[in-house]
Protein backbone atom coordinates (compact mmCIF):
# COMPACT_ATOMS: atom_id res chain seq x y z
CA UNK A 1 0.00 0.00 0.00
CA UNK A 2 1.92 3.46 -1.25
CA UNK A 3 1.71 6.42 1.07
CA UNK A 4 -1.11 9.53 0.43
CA UNK A 5 2.00 11.05 -0.25
CA UNK A 6 2.36 8.90 -2.76
CA UNK A 7 -0.71 8.16 -3.87
CA UNK A 8 -1.42 12.31 -4.40
CA UNK A 9 1.38 12.69 -5.86
CA UNK A 10 0.67 9.72 -8.95
CA UNK A 11 -2.34 11.63 -9.05
CA UNK A 12 -1.03 14.92 -9.92
CA UNK A 13 1.59 13.71 -12.74
CA UNK A 14 -0.97 11.93 -14.41
CA UNK A 15 -3.82 14.83 -14.39
CA UNK A 16 -0.61 17.47 -15.05
CA UNK A 17 1.03 15.42 -17.46
CA UNK A 18 4.10 16.00 -15.50
CA UNK A 19 7.39 14.35 -14.48
CA UNK A 20 7.76 12.93 -11.35
CA UNK A 21 11.01 15.53 -10.11
CA UNK A 22 8.56 18.66 -11.27
CA UNK A 23 5.97 17.33 -8.57
CA UNK A 24 8.09 19.29 -5.24
CA UNK A 25 5.93 20.20 -2.33
CA UNK A 26 6.14 23.72 -2.78
CA UNK A 27 5.26 23.53 -6.75
CA UNK A 28 2.00 25.61 -7.46
CA UNK A 29 -0.04 23.73 -9.76
CA UNK A 30 -1.17 26.97 -11.62
CA UNK A 31 2.58 28.68 -11.74
CA UNK A 32 4.84 25.56 -11.55
CA UNK A 33 2.97 22.77 -13.29
CA UNK A 34 0.98 24.42 -16.26
CA UNK A 35 -2.60 23.78 -15.08
CA UNK A 36 -4.86 26.16 -15.88
CA UNK A 37 -8.41 26.40 -14.31
CA UNK A 38 -10.29 23.13 -16.10
CA UNK A 39 -7.05 20.92 -14.85
CA UNK A 40 -7.08 22.18 -11.24
CA UNK A 41 -11.06 21.20 -11.15
CA UNK A 42 -10.13 17.65 -12.85
CA UNK A 43 -7.41 17.05 -10.12
CA UNK A 44 -9.34 17.86 -7.24
CA UNK A 45 -12.38 15.25 -9.02
CA UNK A 46 -9.85 12.72 -9.16
CA UNK A 47 -8.42 13.39 -5.50
CA UNK A 48 -11.86 12.81 -4.58
CA UNK A 49 -12.49 9.90 -6.65
CA UNK A 50 -9.22 8.43 -5.73
CA UNK A 51 -9.82 8.76 -1.66
CA UNK A 52 -13.31 8.70 -1.48
CA UNK A 53 -14.17 11.99 -0.44
CA UNK A 54 -16.05 14.83 -1.39
CA UNK A 55 -14.29 18.17 -1.13
CA UNK A 56 -16.74 21.91 -0.94
CA UNK A 57 -15.22 24.69 -3.47
CA UNK A 58 -14.41 26.55 -0.72
CA UNK A 59 -11.50 23.80 0.49
CA UNK A 60 -10.89 23.21 -3.53
CA UNK A 61 -9.93 26.94 -4.07
CA UNK A 62 -6.95 26.63 -1.53
CA UNK A 63 -5.64 23.22 -2.91
CA UNK A 64 -2.91 25.38 -4.97
CA UNK A 65 0.50 23.39 -4.46
CA UNK A 66 1.49 19.85 -4.38
CA UNK A 67 1.86 20.18 -0.24
CA UNK A 68 -1.59 21.87 -0.06
CA UNK A 69 -3.14 19.04 -1.67
CA UNK A 70 -1.32 16.10 0.86
CA UNK A 71 -2.28 17.78 3.29
CA UNK A 72 -5.66 18.43 2.66
CA UNK A 73 -5.97 14.46 2.33
CA UNK A 74 -3.97 13.42 5.42
CA UNK A 75 -6.62 15.92 7.42
CA UNK A 76 -9.33 14.66 5.79
CA UNK A 77 -8.92 10.86 5.17
CA UNK A 78 -10.46 7.93 6.84
CA UNK A 79 -7.30 5.99 6.10
CA UNK B 1 -24.46 8.32 -41.56
CA UNK B 2 -22.15 7.48 -39.56
CA UNK B 3 -21.64 4.58 -36.71
CA UNK B 4 -22.47 5.46 -33.58
CA UNK B 5 -22.15 1.50 -32.16
CA UNK B 6 -20.74 1.33 -28.44
CA UNK B 7 -22.27 4.73 -27.68
CA UNK B 8 -24.96 5.82 -24.82
CA UNK B 9 -27.27 8.65 -26.08
CA UNK B 10 -29.37 10.15 -23.73
CA UNK B 11 -32.39 12.25 -25.52
CA UNK B 12 -34.87 13.71 -22.89
CA UNK B 13 -38.18 14.32 -24.09
CA UNK B 14 -37.75 11.43 -26.65
CA UNK B 15 -42.28 10.58 -26.48
CA UNK B 16 -42.92 12.04 -29.77
CA UNK B 17 -42.10 15.12 -32.12
CA UNK B 18 -37.81 15.88 -32.68
CA UNK B 19 -36.93 14.12 -29.46
CA UNK B 20 -38.42 10.67 -30.69
CA UNK B 21 -37.03 11.42 -34.40
CA UNK B 22 -33.73 12.10 -32.67
CA UNK B 23 -33.76 9.14 -30.58
CA UNK B 24 -34.79 6.82 -33.75
CA UNK B 25 -32.18 7.94 -35.76
CA UNK B 26 -29.39 7.83 -32.99
CA UNK B 27 -30.60 4.05 -32.31
CA UNK B 28 -30.61 3.32 -36.04
CA UNK B 29 -26.71 4.56 -36.36
CA UNK B 30 -25.97 1.73 -33.48
CA UNK B 31 -26.26 3.83 -30.02
CA UNK B 32 -27.72 2.53 -27.35
CA UNK B 33 -30.34 5.25 -26.61
CA UNK B 34 -31.88 6.18 -23.56
CA UNK B 35 -35.02 8.22 -24.04
CA UNK B 36 -36.65 10.22 -21.32
CA UNK B 37 -40.38 11.07 -20.78
CA UNK B 38 -42.67 12.68 -17.51
CA UNK B 39 -44.73 9.69 -17.47
CA UNK B 40 -44.16 5.88 -16.91
CA UNK B 41 -46.59 5.49 -19.62
CA UNK B 42 -44.56 7.30 -21.67
CA UNK B 43 -41.43 5.68 -21.10
CA UNK B 44 -42.56 2.78 -21.75
CA UNK B 45 -44.13 3.61 -24.66
CA UNK B 46 -40.50 4.84 -25.72
CA UNK B 47 -38.76 1.51 -24.67
CA UNK B 48 -41.54 0.27 -27.24
CA UNK B 49 -40.23 1.89 -30.88
CA UNK B 50 -36.68 1.69 -29.56
CA UNK B 51 -36.81 -2.22 -29.03
CA UNK B 52 -33.65 -3.60 -29.04
CA UNK B 53 -32.11 0.55 -29.72
CA UNK B 54 -32.94 1.26 -25.92
CA UNK B 55 -34.70 2.27 -23.13
CA UNK B 56 -37.41 4.96 -21.98
CA UNK B 57 -37.04 5.78 -18.49
CA UNK B 58 -38.41 8.17 -16.67
CA UNK B 59 -37.65 11.69 -16.00
CA UNK B 60 -38.99 15.04 -14.97
CA UNK B 61 -36.61 17.49 -15.14
CA UNK B 62 -37.93 19.93 -12.72
CA UNK B 63 -37.88 17.47 -9.52
CA UNK B 64 -35.00 17.99 -7.18
CA UNK B 65 -33.07 15.64 -7.51
CA UNK B 66 -34.49 13.16 -10.65
CA UNK B 67 -31.67 14.49 -12.95
CA UNK B 68 -28.88 13.49 -10.83
CA UNK B 69 -30.80 10.36 -9.66
CA UNK B 70 -31.53 9.75 -13.72
CA UNK B 71 -27.82 10.30 -14.74
CA UNK B 72 -26.39 7.51 -11.89
CA UNK B 73 -29.10 5.19 -13.14
CA UNK B 74 -28.23 5.25 -16.68
CA UNK B 75 -24.35 5.06 -15.54
CA UNK B 76 -24.92 2.12 -13.77
CA UNK B 77 -27.24 0.43 -16.75
CA UNK B 78 -25.60 1.15 -19.38
CA UNK B 79 -21.97 2.53 -18.53
CA UNK B 80 -20.65 6.50 -19.27
CA UNK B 81 -23.02 8.84 -21.35
CA UNK B 82 -20.94 9.63 -24.72
CA UNK B 83 -24.29 11.41 -25.87
CA UNK B 84 -26.78 14.33 -24.29
CA UNK B 85 -29.65 15.37 -26.35
CA UNK B 86 -31.12 18.41 -24.09
CA UNK B 87 -34.58 18.49 -26.25
CA UNK B 88 -36.98 18.09 -23.27
CA UNK B 89 -39.38 21.66 -23.73
CA UNK B 90 -42.66 23.36 -23.11
CA UNK B 91 -44.67 26.52 -23.99
CA UNK B 92 -46.47 28.46 -21.51
CA UNK B 93 -47.54 31.27 -24.04
CA UNK B 94 -49.04 34.82 -23.14
CA UNK B 95 -48.56 38.19 -23.66
CA UNK B 96 -45.89 39.74 -21.26
CA UNK B 97 -48.64 42.02 -19.53
CA UNK B 98 -50.78 39.10 -18.82
CA UNK B 99 -47.93 36.63 -18.13
CA UNK B 100 -47.55 34.93 -14.35
CA UNK B 101 -44.43 33.82 -13.05
CA UNK B 102 -45.60 30.65 -12.82
CA UNK B 103 -45.74 30.57 -16.66
CA UNK B 104 -42.51 32.16 -16.80
CA UNK B 105 -40.53 29.97 -14.10
CA UNK B 106 -42.19 26.44 -15.89
CA UNK B 107 -40.91 27.83 -18.91
CA UNK B 108 -36.72 28.59 -17.67
CA UNK B 109 -36.85 25.36 -15.08
CA UNK B 110 -37.80 22.87 -17.88
CA UNK B 111 -36.13 24.41 -21.16
CA UNK B 112 -32.82 25.92 -19.54
CA UNK B 113 -32.51 25.34 -15.91
CA UNK B 114 -32.71 21.64 -16.70
CA UNK B 115 -30.09 21.56 -19.45
CA UNK B 116 -27.48 23.66 -16.77
CA UNK B 117 -28.24 20.05 -14.58
CA UNK B 118 -27.78 17.69 -17.22
CA UNK B 119 -24.81 18.88 -18.52
CA UNK B 120 -23.63 19.02 -15.24
CA UNK B 121 -24.40 15.84 -14.28
CA UNK B 122 -22.48 14.25 -17.45
CA UNK B 123 -19.51 16.29 -17.18
CA UNK B 124 -17.18 14.24 -15.10
CA UNK B 125 -17.77 11.10 -17.31
CA UNK B 126 -17.01 13.13 -20.75
CA UNK B 127 -13.97 14.80 -19.30
CA UNK B 128 -13.19 11.67 -18.05
CA UNK B 129 -13.28 10.29 -21.01
CA UNK B 130 -11.68 12.87 -23.02
CA UNK B 131 -14.60 12.50 -25.63
CA UNK B 132 -18.29 13.81 -25.29
CA UNK B 133 -21.11 15.35 -27.89
CA UNK B 134 -23.74 17.80 -26.30
CA UNK B 135 -26.64 19.22 -29.04
CA UNK B 136 -29.13 21.60 -27.13
CA UNK B 137 -32.18 21.97 -28.91
CA UNK B 138 -33.33 25.56 -29.67
CA UNK B 139 -35.60 27.07 -31.37
CA UNK B 140 -35.41 29.93 -33.86
CA UNK B 141 -37.74 31.91 -32.20
CA UNK B 142 -34.14 32.72 -29.52
CA UNK B 143 -33.10 34.21 -32.68
CA UNK B 144 -36.02 36.31 -33.70
CA UNK B 145 -38.06 36.66 -30.90
CA UNK B 146 -42.11 35.76 -31.06
CA UNK B 147 -44.73 37.99 -29.62
CA UNK B 148 -46.41 35.97 -26.44
CA UNK B 149 -43.55 33.81 -26.10
CA UNK B 150 -41.48 36.09 -23.59
CA UNK B 151 -40.34 33.23 -21.58
CA UNK B 152 -39.40 30.41 -24.15
CA UNK B 153 -37.83 32.86 -26.62
CA UNK B 154 -35.93 33.76 -23.14
CA UNK B 155 -34.82 30.05 -22.32
CA UNK B 156 -33.95 29.51 -26.00
CA UNK B 157 -31.82 33.03 -26.31
CA UNK B 158 -30.18 31.84 -22.94
CA UNK B 159 -29.35 28.45 -24.32
CA UNK B 160 -27.65 29.50 -27.19
CA UNK B 161 -25.09 31.59 -24.51
CA UNK B 162 -25.13 28.93 -22.50
CA UNK B 163 -23.74 26.65 -25.01
CA UNK B 164 -21.11 28.60 -26.21
CA UNK B 165 -19.88 29.32 -22.70
CA UNK B 166 -19.65 25.89 -22.09
CA UNK B 167 -18.33 25.08 -25.73
CA UNK B 168 -15.49 27.08 -24.64
CA UNK B 169 -15.10 25.42 -21.16
CA UNK B 170 -14.68 22.42 -21.98
CA UNK B 171 -13.38 21.96 -25.76
CA UNK B 172 -9.74 21.24 -24.99
CA UNK B 173 -11.15 17.77 -23.57
CA UNK B 174 -12.56 16.77 -26.94
CA UNK B 175 -16.36 17.85 -25.74
CA UNK B 176 -18.41 19.87 -28.30
CA UNK B 177 -21.42 21.73 -27.15
CA UNK B 178 -23.32 22.48 -29.84
CA UNK B 179 -27.14 23.98 -30.41
CA UNK B 180 -29.57 22.92 -33.12
CA UNK B 181 -32.47 25.73 -33.51
CA UNK B 182 -35.35 24.60 -35.28
CA UNK B 183 -37.65 26.63 -37.10
CA UNK B 184 -41.48 25.55 -37.33
CA UNK B 185 -41.30 22.02 -37.49
CA UNK B 186 -44.60 19.47 -37.94
CA UNK B 187 -45.24 18.28 -33.92
CA UNK B 188 -47.25 18.45 -30.93
CA UNK B 189 -46.41 21.71 -29.83
CA UNK B 190 -46.99 23.51 -33.44
CA UNK B 191 -50.34 22.01 -34.03
CA UNK B 192 -51.81 23.86 -30.82
CA UNK B 193 -51.04 26.99 -32.91
CA UNK B 194 -53.93 28.71 -34.58
CA UNK B 195 -54.62 28.82 -38.06
CA UNK B 196 -53.88 32.33 -37.96
CA UNK B 197 -50.78 31.93 -36.86
CA UNK B 198 -49.58 29.20 -39.28
CA UNK B 199 -50.34 31.63 -42.13
CA UNK B 200 -48.80 34.27 -40.99
CA UNK B 201 -45.87 32.04 -40.29
CA UNK B 202 -45.83 30.43 -43.10
CA UNK B 203 -45.83 33.54 -45.26
CA UNK B 204 -42.46 34.11 -44.09
CA UNK B 205 -40.67 30.57 -44.81
CA UNK B 206 -39.43 30.61 -48.11
CA UNK B 207 -39.68 26.88 -48.24
CA UNK B 208 -43.25 27.55 -47.53
CA UNK B 209 -43.52 24.47 -45.31
CA UNK B 210 -43.21 23.03 -42.02
CA UNK B 211 -40.56 21.29 -41.15
CA UNK B 212 -40.23 17.33 -39.93
CA UNK B 213 -39.00 15.97 -37.09
CA UNK B 214 -36.31 14.28 -39.03
CA UNK B 215 -34.59 17.41 -40.69
CA UNK B 216 -33.59 18.73 -36.99
CA UNK B 217 -32.73 14.85 -35.79
CA UNK B 218 -29.77 15.04 -39.38
CA UNK B 219 -28.83 17.46 -37.95
CA UNK B 220 -27.73 16.52 -34.59
CA UNK B 221 -27.10 13.48 -36.13
CA UNK B 222 -23.94 15.39 -38.01
CA UNK B 223 -23.16 17.20 -34.93
CA UNK B 224 -22.74 13.95 -32.80
CA UNK B 225 -20.72 12.54 -35.59
CA UNK B 226 -16.85 11.95 -35.42
CA UNK B 227 -16.71 14.13 -38.42
CA UNK B 228 -18.20 17.23 -36.42
CA UNK B 229 -15.06 16.78 -33.58
CA UNK B 230 -14.08 20.68 -34.93
CA UNK B 231 -17.64 22.03 -34.45
CA UNK B 232 -18.50 23.31 -31.39
CA UNK B 233 -20.32 26.16 -29.84
CA UNK B 234 -22.37 26.52 -32.87
CA UNK B 235 -25.63 26.82 -33.66
CA UNK B 236 -27.38 25.09 -36.35
CA UNK B 237 -30.39 26.62 -37.58
CA UNK B 238 -33.08 24.39 -39.56
CA UNK B 239 -35.67 26.70 -40.66
CA UNK B 240 -36.32 26.64 -44.24
CA UNK B 241 -34.61 29.90 -44.38
CA UNK B 242 -37.08 32.00 -42.52
CA UNK B 243 -34.30 33.20 -40.67
CA UNK B 244 -30.70 33.60 -41.83
CA UNK B 245 -27.87 34.07 -38.65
Amino acid sequence: MSTIEERVKKIIIEQLGVSEDEVKPEASFENDLGADSLDTVELVMALEEEFETEIPDEEAEKIRTVQAAIDYVNNHSAD
Amino acid sequence: MSDLSGQIAVVTGASRGIGRATAEILAAQGATVIGTATSEQGAEAISEYLGAGGKGLRLNVTEEGAIDAFIAQVQKEFGAIDILVNNAGITRDNLLMRMKDDEWNDVIDTNLTSVFKLCKAVMRGMMKKRKGRIVNIGSVVGTTGNPGQANYCAAKAGLIGFTKALAKEIASRGVTVNAVAPGFIDTDMTKALTEDQKEQIFATIPSARLGKPEEIAAAVSFLVSPGAAYVTGETIHVNGGMNMA
